[in-house]
């Protein structure tokens, strides 16, 4: 048996006293895709967001291990450094920042983490050429303060673009389909899909199923009220899409 | 007299004071307090109860060290006050003339407050830079002002008239050779004549020791051109006193200006702006990140006189404050009584923008380089105002060095 690359267990977690996250269990194994699907306030973006790190939730419960070690324990950078990458549902404008400065900045974090040398000048720019050719994202972006003025289709392939600069073991898409027309969700997913690997895990965050006829999970999950109520395959996304989630959340509430 | 003046002026050691209406009002005077609406956020007590001497003679000093790497300058050196003619590179070139005195005999109008007075009543030396008609310096001049002697009250006293279509470049740097207790109290008074173009920068880079008072008067004639950056890159208590006359009309004014205090340091930047006839544009960005304990102060004064229709002026300060201790007050004054004009002003004052600092992070930046990064991003506005290359790096290379800025 594989070992696994992340494994959530009894996850629960609160913002302001409100909990959100209410006893959730995944294992990721390296090289899945899984989808976690689900309606509105479920706690989708929450999962992201407490796996990434922000401080504004408060663990309550439960346990994640990442590549063995205690994710929860980590700071945000740490468990960046450790192979974890979010691609955010918005990502951040950062005024003045450049995207290069900004990317030279955390590859370099990156490569120090594994006790690489910094990467000289001339092999960076190759990668930076090489990687937003993966998301058609053009040069001109990457000179660009970070995210500022981007569109909402250039924002995502941004986000993209930064994972595969970073190369992560974990990526996790939160809603990275909201707001994109049909021709950039083709674009991120081509790009998410030229990442896959045996080695490389994805938790794919969505709403709608059209984004997994791009990227095929492994597994589907629903979440509700803060746990995994069913898991399935791909079709799963496919019933979800046709028979919307009231029957998971009478069947939820039946086994309650 | 109040007992803390009586006590300074007694103990202020191998003073002498020249300018018989100077003198006066230093009688007339005490030391201004936090109940006088100028000096309101502005604490003179710690200047009040040091015993000061002026120095004797200038000092020889090597100012290698205080030179700005591809900047080609003439160099005019102040140590303590003291002009020093022999560690200076005096101009040598057609239509530059720097001449020193060391008595100040042209009086002012009014006097405002008691450092004002004493800067010109025990004036350490005067130097002269006069620009000449339609000279165009080949060299930028660079006035250095170095604190070598602990408890010295230095008062330098610069004047530059740029006449008629001359056009200059001046730095004016302050620093001392260690960490050292020393007031400066700087008056400079600059001229620009029709159509004469002035850059001035001024990088005030002294010690948590010192304590260092600039007062600037600019007075502008038609069609000028003035720029004025105030960098305030370290400093213990550092106080500028910005103003600028717009006389005539087409004028342009640049005043910008960053301030990064922390631990204890205080910064305040007093800045006026008269607009007195029509068509002339003012504009001002100040921005400042305050850490620690530190503390700033922005008074921007800006008057549109009844006379000064089509006058653009604006005014901006901004400010990040790094800690829960840290401190910025800001006054915005705008007195417009012209009715065809467009004006604006904004002073803001906040924090770092959680969402970016985490998102950053979330690439694997540190807490300290996602926060330099965001802070080196807001001031980077104005260190792209320094037009000079030179000077830019040399400024950019100071903040790196303090670890306030990634390059």
């Amino acid at each position: 048996m594989t070992t696994s690359l992340i494994t959530i267990e009894g996850l629960r977690a609160q913002i302001e006293e409100k909990e959100i996250l209410r006893g959730l269990t995944l294992d990721v194994k390296p090289g899945e895709v899984h989808a976690i699907m689900g309606p509105n306030g479920s706690g989708k973006s929450t999962l992201a967001s407490v796996l990434a790190g922000r401080e504004d939730y408060e663990v309550t419960g439960g346990s994640v291990t990442f590549n063995g070690k205690d994710l929860l324990e980590m700071p945000a950078e740490e468990r960046a450094r450790e192979g974890l990458f979010l691609a955010f549902q918005y990502p951040v404008e950062i005024p003045g920042v450049s995207n290069m400065n900004f990317l030279k900045a955390a590859v370099g974090e990156m490569r120090k983490h594994k006790g690489l040398e910094p990467l000289a000048a001339k092999d960076f720019l190759k990668l930076v050429k090489e990687k937003a050719a993966l998301v058609e994202l053009q040069d001109h972006l990457a000179n660009r303060a970070v995210n500022e003025g981007f569109s909402g289709g250039e924002k995502k392939r941004n986000e993209i673009f930064q994972m595969a600069m970073l190369e992560p073991s974990l990526g996790i898409l939160d809603e990275t389909d909201s707001g994109l027309d049909i021709d950039a969700l083709r674009i991120v997913a081509n790009g998410v899909n030229a990442l896959r690997s045996p080695e490389r895990s994805f938790i794919v965050i969505t709403h709608y199923q059209r984004l997994l006829d791009y990227i095929v999970p492994d597994f589907v999950h629903v979440l509700y009220k803060g746990r995994i109520v069913k898991s399935g395959t791909k079709e799963l996304a496919l019933e979800l899409e046709e028979r919307g989630y009231d029957w998971i959340k009478e069947e939820a509430e039946a086994n309650a | 007299m109040s007992p803390a003046k009586e006590k300074w002026m007694r103990t202020l050691v191998s003073h002498e004071f020249t300018n018989g209406k100077a003198a006066a009002a230093i009688e007339q005077f005490d030391f201004p307090t936090t109940r006088d609406e100028d000096w309101k956020y502005t604490r003179v007590a710690r200047i009040a109860n040091e015993e000061w001497k002026v120095a004797s003679d200038a000092a020889i000093i090597d100012t290698k060290a205080f030179e700005i790497d591809g900047l080609d300058t003439y160099t005019l050196v102040f140590v303590d006050g003291k002009f020093s003619s022999t560690s200076s590179r005096m101009p040598a070139e057609q239509g530059i003339h720097v001449s020193q005195e060391t008595v100040l005999t042209s009086e002012r109008e009014t006097y405002e407050h008691f450092f004002q007075a004493m800067a010109d009543a025990a004036c350490t030396d005067i130097i002269n830079i006069l620009v000449e008609k339609n000279t165009i310096a080949t060299k930028a001049i660079h006035i250095i002002h170095v604190s070598t002697q602990a408890q010295s009250l230095a008062q330098p006293n610069i004047r530059l008239i740029a006449m008629s279509g001359a056009n200059i470049h001046c730095v004016e740097s302050f620093v001392c050779t260690s960490e050292i207790k020393v007031f400066t109290n700087r008056t400079l008074k600059i001229t620009v004549e029709e159509n004469a173009h002035v850059h001035w920068d001024k990088i005030q880079l002294e010690s948590d020791a010192n304590f260092l008072m600039n007062e600037d008067n600019v007075q502008i004639s038609s069609n000028g051109n003035f720029t004025i950056n105030t960098l305030t890159i370290d400093g213990g208590w550092v106080r500028n006193a910005l103003n600028i006359s717009l006389d005539g009309q087409n004028i342009e004014a640049n005043l910008n200006g960053f301030y990064m205090p922390r631990r204890k340091q205080f910064v305040d930047n007093h800045t006026k702006v008269d607009h007195r006839l029509p068509h002339c544009n003012s504009n001002e960005l100040y921005k400042g990140v305050l850490n620690d304990q530190s503390t700033g102060v922005f008074n921007g004064k800006v008057y549109v006189h009844l006379d000064a229709q089509k006058t653009n002026a604006f005014q901006s300060c901004a400010n990040i404050l790094l800690s829960d201790d840290a401190q910025m007050n800001t006054k915005p004054e705008l007195e417009i009584y012209a009715d065809d004009v467009k004006c604006s002003h904004g002073t803001t004052t906040g924090q770092l923008d959680e969402e970016a600092l985490f998102y950053l992070k979330s690439r694997g930046l540190s807490e300290d380089n996602a926060r330099r990064l965001l802070t080196s991003a807001f001031i980077g506005d104005v260190v792209s105002k320094i037009e000079n290359d030179a000077v830019r790096e040399y400024v950019t290379q100071q903040l790196v060095q303090r670890e306030l800025l990634v390059a």
